[in-house]
C-alpha cells in the first residue's frame, strides 16, 4: 500500500469518528467544513492530484471521488438523524387530551314518514310507477261522488269528513268543499286530466273527524292505480307481493287476499300479511309452526269499479285495472316497531332522533334498502 | 253479525269441522272476527259416580266421598247435604278453574282428610243461583261425559264482520247459503206452512205518502193474532239468543229477535189493545215525539217513516218500536208488522236520531223485499207455536218494490278481470246455488242480492267464491334497461329539501295542516274571505280550526315544547303544504325551518355558545334554493320579509319580482304572543316558484382549468354604517368581472375609533389571470380600478 493510500484510509477514519460525534446540527456543519470545505482536509489532498504523475493521479483521484461521496453521504445521513431526534423531542411535548370531545356539529333527521315514501317511490318506480300529486282541499264531487260513493254513505257526513265552506264560485257538484278523506281524489284528477294507459302511484297527506289512541284526524295514505287494455287481477296480486315482500324485507313474506267490499273497486280484496308472536313480541313473516300463523290486515285493493270509470270519462269495455291503497303511518309503524301514531305528529326531538332516519341512509336497491 | 254453530246448521246440512267453516267464511269475504267455543271453558267438568259416602271423622257436618270419574277413583271431602254413595254429578278436577266461584281448584287437606278436586253445584257452573247441594244427574249419563255436552254449553258462537254490501248475510240462512255454495254442504230447504186466517183483522193498514215519498215504505203486511199468552220464551230459544249477546225479554219480543238474525227480517210485534183505530204509515210531522223502546224521547224528523195510530206514532218505521205500545207480560192479542222500509231513508233517519237498532241494521243495507209474505206465515206459526192464540187474515197494503234486474253474463269476463280460467260449468254452479236465475247470456240476481249490479259483481261472486287464493300472482316490474324516473318535480324539490336541511343540522317534522286561527292570523291570515274560506265547519277543537298559512307557527310551537321537556337548542324544518285559499290550485308547497337558542352546545373550544342569528336562517335558506336547481348566487336580496319577520333583520331571496324565499329572525312581538322569549330565525322557501331544472344530457360543459396563478389583494374602506356588504363586492366584481373571480369581506368594525354612523369594511378579492401573467403594472391598474369602483358606488373612502 502506498503512502498516500494509506493517507487517504486514515484520514476516513478520522473524519468518520469526526461526523459520528456530532450530536447537534451545528457541530455537524463544523464537521462538514472540516471534511469538504474549501479548506477542508479532502480538499487540500485534491489540490495535490496536479503535482502527481498521471498514473498516480489517476488512482488517487478516484480514490478521494469515492472518499468524498463517503464522507458527503454520512453526513446526509447524520443530518437526517439529528433533525429526527430534534423533531421527536419536540413532538414529545406537544399532546393533547385525546378524550376530549371534538367541536360539536348538529346532526338532522328525516321523518320516518317521508322516509317511507321514498321508500315507495323507489319500489314503484321500479315497476314502472310514476306519481301523480293533487290538492289536498277537494271537493264532495272528487272525493266521493266520483268514487261511486252513493249519496247517503256515512263517510260523506260531518262525523266522518272535515268541511270547508262551500265555494259559490265552483260548479254546482264542486262547490261542497272538504279535507280529501283519501287520496283517491288524485286518481280521478289523473284520469280526468290525462290518456289511458295509467300506472301511478300517489300519496299524501289525509284528512278524516278522529281522534284517539289509533286515529289521528290527519295521516298519510299511498294507492296505486294501474289501468290498461288487459290489467288483471293477476297483476293486482302480483304487484302486491312484490310490494309487501320488498317493503316489509320478508322474501316469503306471506300474503292473503279476501274478499271484501268498497264502493270504488268490484272485484274488492282485503289483503293480510303473515305475523306471529312467538316470542311474545309481533314478528313479520312466516311464523315458524303453520298453527301459529296470524294474519295482520294492512291495504285494500281491487279492480277499479266500471262505474268510476265511467265517471271519468274511460270507456270500462275498453279499459280495466286495479287500485290500491294503505296507510303510511301504519306501515311505518309495522316495519319500524313505532308503537304510538300519535307521537309521528309530536315534533319532540327525542322522538325525531330516535325513530328519524339520517340523511344519508336514503333508500337505495343497491344497499338493499 | 253473530251466530252459533247448530244455528249455522238449522240451515246447512254438513259435515264440515267448526275449523274448515271457520276458513271458509273468511275466504269468500265473511271475514271471521272471533270464535268462542264454551266447551273449551268447560273441557275439565265431567260426570263422575259416587262409589261411596262416608261421614268426616272430625267434622259434623262434613262427608268423605269417593269418587269415580272413569279414569281413577279420587277421595273429595264434600260439605253437601244431598251428596251420596251410587249418585252421579259433575267433577271438577284439581287445577280446574270453576267459573262461578271464580277459584282454581287446588288439592286441599279438610280436618286432616284429603280432598282432590270437587262435586260442584249448579251456582259454581255459572247455571243458576242453586247452592243448596252439588247437582244431581238424571237419567243415567255415562261417566266421563262432558258438562258442556250434558247441559248445552257446547256451541260455539261466531262472529263475521260484514262488509255493508252484504245485507243478506245479517241472517244465518244467508250465511248458511254462502257457505254451501262454496262447498260447504247443501242449504235446507224452508219448510214453510201458510197458516190460514179464520178472522178478518180489526185493524187496517193504510199509507199517507206524497207523491215523492212513496218509496219510504212501499209494502206492508199485517196481522192479528187475538187470545196469545205471552212469557218468558223456551229454553232453546233464550239460549240462543244469550249465546249471541242478546237478552231474553218475553216470548213475543224474543220471536221478533230471532226471526231477524235467522232470516235477516226484522219484525216488529205491537200490542194490538194499545192501538187506536187504524194504522197510518207516513213520514213524521213537526213536533211530533215517541218514547221509543230504549226508555229515550226522540223528536222525529219529517223525512222519518212513522207507523202512527189514530193519535200518535207508535214506532220510527224500520229503526224501532215505541214503548207505549209495546207487549208486555198482560199483552192479550198483538198486531205482527212485516214491511218493506226504504234503506237511504232508514240510514238518514238513524243517522239523524242516533239510534243503533238491529233492525236499523238491517233495513239500511237491504232487505229481502221479495220475502215479506213468507216471513209473515213463518212468524205467525212462531208466534202461534210459542204463544198460543188465533190468526186473522193477512192485511197487506202496497206492492212488491221492483227488484229484478238481469245482467248482461259472459263467462269470459273472468278470464278478462281476474287473469284466471274458471269453467263455465262451474260459473254457473256457483251462481245457481247463490240463488242468481241464468239464462244463456243473462244472469238475474236473487231478491236478497240487491248489491248485484253488474258484470264485475258476477266476476266477483264467481271468483270470491271459486277461491281468490287460485288467482295467480303476475308480475308488472318494468322490462326496460333505462330507470324510471317517477318523481314529479315538486317531489324531486322536496325530496332535496329535506336531504339539504337535515344534512344541515335541522330536524323534519311532521306537524298538522290545521292550525288555532290566532296563530294563522299572526304568520299572513288576515283576508276575512280568505279566513272563512279555509276555516273547518266541524274542526276537531277549536286549536285545529284554521288551514295554515305559513308552517312556521307549527314549528316554533314544537320549539316551546321541546324547550319546556328541557331541550332549548331547536332546528327543526317541515317541508309541506301551506294553503291560500280553497280552491284546487290553493295550496303551495314549502320548505320551513327555525332555528332557536344556540346554534351549537356549550363547548371547551369556544368562549361561550353562539347564539343563533338570521344568517343561519339564510344559509338554510340558500342551500335549500342551490339542492333545488334555484339560481341562488344570483339572487337579489331586499329587507321586505312579511310582517312576522324582524323589520330590520330578515329579507326575501328574489329575482326581479319573483320571491323565492324568505328568512331573518322572527319578530319579537309575534314570539311574545305566542308565548316565546327567545329569539328564533326561521326561513319559508316557496318550492314551487323554483323552475323545473331542464338539464337531460348527462354530459357536463368542458372544464378548463387555468394554469395561471390567482392573485390575492385585501383592501379596507370607511363607509356608512348603511353600506350593503353585497354592494361592495359586486362594485369589486364588476371592477372586471373576467379577471375578478372572487371577493368577500373579511372583517367589519364599527366602534369608538371611528366616528359615529361609519364602519371599517375589509375585503378581500381574487385576480385570476386568464391569457397571460399579469405585470405588475397591470395587477396595480386593476387593483386602482376596484378601489374606485367601490368608492364610486359607497361613497367611501379607502383606508390606508
Amino acid at each position: 500500500m502506498s503512502d498516500m493510500s494509506q493517507n487517504i484510509s486514515q484520514l476516513k477514519t478520522e473524519l468518520t469518528s469526526l461526523i459520528e460525534a456530532a450530536n447537534d446540527l451545528q457541530s455537524l456543519e463544523q464537521a462538514k467544513v472540516t471534511a469538504l470545505g474549501k479548506k477542508g482536509r479532502i480538499t487540500d489532498l485534491m489540490k495535490n492530484l496536479g503535482k502527481m504523475d498521471p498514473e498516480e493521479r489517476k488512482t488517487t483521484g478516484q480514490a478521494l471521488n469515492v472518499l468524498k461521496d463517503e464522507i458527503a453521504d454520512l453526513i446526509n445521513k447524520q443530518e437526517a438523524a439529528l433533525k429526527r431526534q430534534a423533531l421527536d423531542l419536540r413532538l414529545a411535548t406537544e399532546t393533547i387530551d385525546i378524550t376530549q370531545s371534538p367541536r360539536p356539529e348538529r346532526k338532522g333527521h328525516i321523518h320516518p314518514i317521508s322516509q317511507t315514501i321514498d321508500e315507495l317511490v323507489t319500489i314503484f318506480a321500479d315497476m314502472g310507477f310514476t306519481v301523480a300529486e293533487g290538492p289536498e282541499i277537494e271537493d264532495d264531487w272528487h272525493n266521493f261522488t266520483a268514487l261511486n260513493f252513493p249519496p247517503g254513505h256515512p263517510a260523506r257526513e260531518m262525523q266522518d269528513t272535515f268541511f270547508l265552506p262551500d265555494d259559490p264560485t265552483e260548479d254546482e257538484e264542486k262547490q261542497k268543499k272538504v279535507l280529501r278523506t283519501h287520496t283517491s281524489p288524485v286518481q280521478i284528477r289523473h284520469m280526468l286530466n290525462t290518456k289511458p294507459p295509467f300506472k301511478i302511484i300517489c300519496f299524501g297527506r289525509t284528512y278524516r273527524s278522529d281522534y284517539d289512541m289509533t286515529h289521528t284526524p290527519m295521516f298519510h295514505q299511498m294507492e296505486c292505480l294501474y289501468v290498461d287494455k288487459k290489467v288483471n287481477m293477476g297483476h293486482l296480486k302480483g304487484c302486491l307481493m312484490d310490494f309487501v315482500r320488498t317493503y316489509f324485507e320478508v322474501d316469503d313474506m306471506p300474503v292473503r287476499f279476501r274478499p271484501s267490499f268498497f264502493p270504488f273497486t268490484e272485484p274488492s280484496a282485503e289483503v293480510d300479511i303473515g305475523c306471529s308472536r312467538e316470542d311474545g313480541g309481533l314478528k313479520l313473516g312466516k311464523a315458524s309452526k303453520p298453527e301459529n300463523q296470524q294474519w295482520m290486515e294492512i291495504l285494500g285493493s281491487g279492480m277499479v269499479h266500471p262505474n268510476v270509470l265511467r265517471n271519468c270519462g274511460i270507456d270500462p269495455d275498453e279499459y280495466q285495472g286495479f287500485a290500491f291503497g294503505c296507510g303510511i303511518e301504519r306501515i311505518t309503524m309495522l316495519k319500524y316497531g313505532i308503537p304510538d301514531l300519535r307521537t309521528f305528529f309530536d315534533s319532540d326531538v327525542r322522538w325525531l332522533e330516535h325513530y328519524g332516519f339520517d340523511p344519508l341512509d336514503r333508500p337505495n336497491r343497491a344497499t338493499g334498502k | 253479525m253473530k251466530f252459533t254453530l247448530s244455528w249455522l246448521k238449522d240451515h246447512l246440512e254438513t259435515d264440515a269441522t267448526l275449523d274448515e267453516i271457520v276458513a271458509k267464511l273468511t275466504s269468500i269475504g265473511l271475514e271471521v272476527d272471533g270464535v268462542e267455543d264454551p266447551s273449551e271453558k268447560f273441557a275439565p267438568f265431567k260426570v263422575a259416580y259416587v262409589e261411596s259416602a262416608e261421614q268426616h271423622p272430625d267434622a259434623d257436618r262434613l262427608r268423605v266421598l269417593m269418587v269415580n270419574t272413569g279414569k281413577e277413583t279420587l277421595q273429595v271431602v264434600c260439605g253437601a247435604p244431598n251428596a251420596k254413595a251410587g249418585m252421579k254429578g259433575i267433577f271438577a278436577p284439581v287445577g280446574s278453574y270453576v267459573p262461578g266461584i271464580d277459584v282454581e281448584l287446588k288439592k286441599g287437606n279438610i280436618r286432616g282428610q284429603e280432598s282432590n278436586g270437587m262435586m260442584v253445584s249448579e251456582r259454581e257452573m255459572g247455571l243458576s243461583d242453586e247452592h243448596d247441594g252439588i247437582i244431581e244427574l238424571e237419567g243415567d249419563p255415562d261417566i266421563g261425559t262432558p258438562f258442556a255436552k250434558l247441559f248445552g254449553m257446547d256451541d260455539p258462537v261466531i262472529e263475521i264482520g260484514l262488509t255493508p254490501n252484504r245485507a243478506d248475510c245479517a241472517g244465518v240462512r244467508g250465511i248458511a247459503r254462502d257457505l254451501a255454495a262454496a262447498g260447504m254442504g247443501t242449504l235446507k230447504p224452508l219448510k214453510t206452512k201458510a197458516v190460514k186466517g179464520s178472522f178478518d183483522s180489526p185493524i187496517g193498514v193504510e199509507f199517507a205518502f206524497s207523491k215523492d215519498d212513496a218509496d219510504a215504505c212501499p209494502l206492508f203486511l199485517g196481522r192479528y193474532v187475538k187470545n196469545v199468552k205471552n212469557g218468558p220464551s223456551p229454553e232453546w230459544l233464550q239460549n240462543r239468543l244469550t249465546a249471541i249477546g242478546l237478552r231474553p225479554i218475553s216470548a213475543l219480543v224474543d220471536i221478533t229477535n230471532y226471526v231477524s238474525y235467522d232470516l235477516c227480517r226484522p219484525l216488529h210485534v205491537f200490542d194490538a189493545d194499545k192501538v187506536s183505530g187504524n194504522l197510518t204509515v207516513r213520514l213524521g210531522k213537526k213536533g211530533e215525539t215517541l218514547d221509543a223502546l230504549d226508555e229515550k224521547t226522540y223528536e222525529i224528523p219529517d223525512f222519518t217513516t212513522v207507523i202512527a195510530d189514530d193519535k200518535a206514532p207508535l214506532a220510527l218505521g224500520g229503526i224501532m218500536g215505541g214503548i207505549d205500545s209495546g207487549c208486555t207480560d198482560e199483552t192479550a192479542n198483538v198486531f205482527l208488522e212485516v214491511a218493506y222500509f226504504d234503506p237511504a231513508r232508514t240510514a238518514k233517519s238513524g243517522r239523524a236520531l242516533q239510534i243503533v237498532s238491529d233492525a236499523r241494521y238491517r233495513f239500511e243495507r237491504g232487505v229481502d223485499p221479495a220475502f215479506l209474505p213468507e216471513a209473515t206465515e213463518i212468524a205467525t206459526q212462531m208466534i202461534l207455536d210459542l204463544c198460543g192464540g188465533e190468526a186473522s187474515n193477512v192485511v197487506s197494503t202496497g206492492v212488491e218494490p221492483e227488484w229484478k234486474r238481469s245482467i248482461e253474463y259472459n263467462p269470459e269476463d273472468v278470464d278478462n278481470l281476474i287473469g284466471l280460467h274458471v269453467p263455465e260449468k262451474e260459473q254457473r254452479h256457483i251462481l245457481s246455488v247463490l240463488g242468481f236465475e241464468l239464462e244463456s247470456h243473462t244472469a238475474t240476481p236473487p231478491s236478497w242480492r240487491g248489491d248485484v249490479e253488474g258484470r264485475a259483481d258476477l266476476v266477483e261472486e264467481i271468483i270470491r267464491i271459486h277461491g281468490f287464493d287460485n288467482i295467480p300472482a303476475i308480475s308488472v316490474r318494468n322490462d326496460q334497461a333505462v330507470a324510471h324516473s317517477a318523481e314529479t318535480p315538486t317531489l324531486s324539490k322536496a325530496r332535496r329539501a329535506r336531504n339539504t336541511l337535515a344534512e344541515r343540522g335541522l330536524n323534519e317534522c311532521v306537524t298538522w295542516s290545521f292550525m288555532a286561527a290566532k296563530n294563522a292570523e299572526l304568520f299572513g291570515a288576515n283576508d276575512e274571505d280568505t279566513i272563512k274560506a279555509l276555516t273547518l265547519l266541524n274542526p276537531i277543537n277549536a286549536e285545529l280550526d284554521q288551514m295554515r298559512p305559513s308552517i312556521l307557527p307549527n314549528l316554533i310551537e314544537a320549539a316551546g315544547r321541546n324547550r319546556d321537556k328541557g331541550y332549548p337548542d331547536n332546528a327543526l324544518f317541515e317541508v309541506g303544504p301551506t294553503f291560500q285559499s280553497s280552491k284546487a290550485d290553493g295550496q303551495s308547497i314549502v320548505a320551513t325551518g327555525i332555528r332557536a337558542g344556540n346554534q351549537a352546545p356549550r363547548h371547551w373550544s369556544e368562549d361561550k355558545p353562539r347564539k343563533v342569528d338570521a344568517y343561519d336562517a339564510k344559509a338554510d335558506a340558500l342551500a335549500v334554493l342551490e339542492a333545488c336547481g334555484a339560481p341562488a348566487g344570483n339572487m337579489q336580496m331586499s329587507a321586505d320579509a312579511p310582517e312576522w319577520y324582524h323589520p330590520g333583520r330578515s329579507g326575501s331571496l328574489r329575482l326581479g319580482p319573483n320571491i323565492f324565499a324568505y328568512f331573518g329572525e322572527i319578530h319579537p312581538a309575534v314570539l311574545d304572543d305566542m308565548g316565546i322569549r327567545e329569539t328564533v330565525c326561521g326561513f319559508e322557501v316557496f318550492l314551487d316558484k323554483i323552475p323545473a331544472s331542464k338539464q337531460k344530457a348527462t354530459a357536463r360543459k368542458l372544464l378548463e382549468l387555468s394554469s395561471l396563478q390567482p392573485v390575492s389583494r385585501d383592501f379596507a374602506f370607511l363607509v356608512d354604517a348603511s353600506t350593503k356588504a353585497a354592494d361592495m363586492t359586486r362594485a369589486a366584481i364588476g371592477a372586471d368581472k373576467n379577471l375578478v373571480s372572487y371577493a368577500e369581506i373579511f372583517d367589519v368594525y364599527e366602534g369608538d375609533k371611528l366616528e359615529a354612523g361609519k364602519k371599517s369594511v375589509a375585503l378581500t378579492v381574487t385576480i385570476q389571470p386568464q391569457e397571460k401573467t399579469l405585470t405588475d403594472q397591470d395587477i396595480e391598474g386593476l387593483s386602482k380600478k376596484i378601489v374606485e369602483n367601490i368608492i364610486s358606488k359607497t361613497g367611501g373612502q379607502l383606508r390606508s
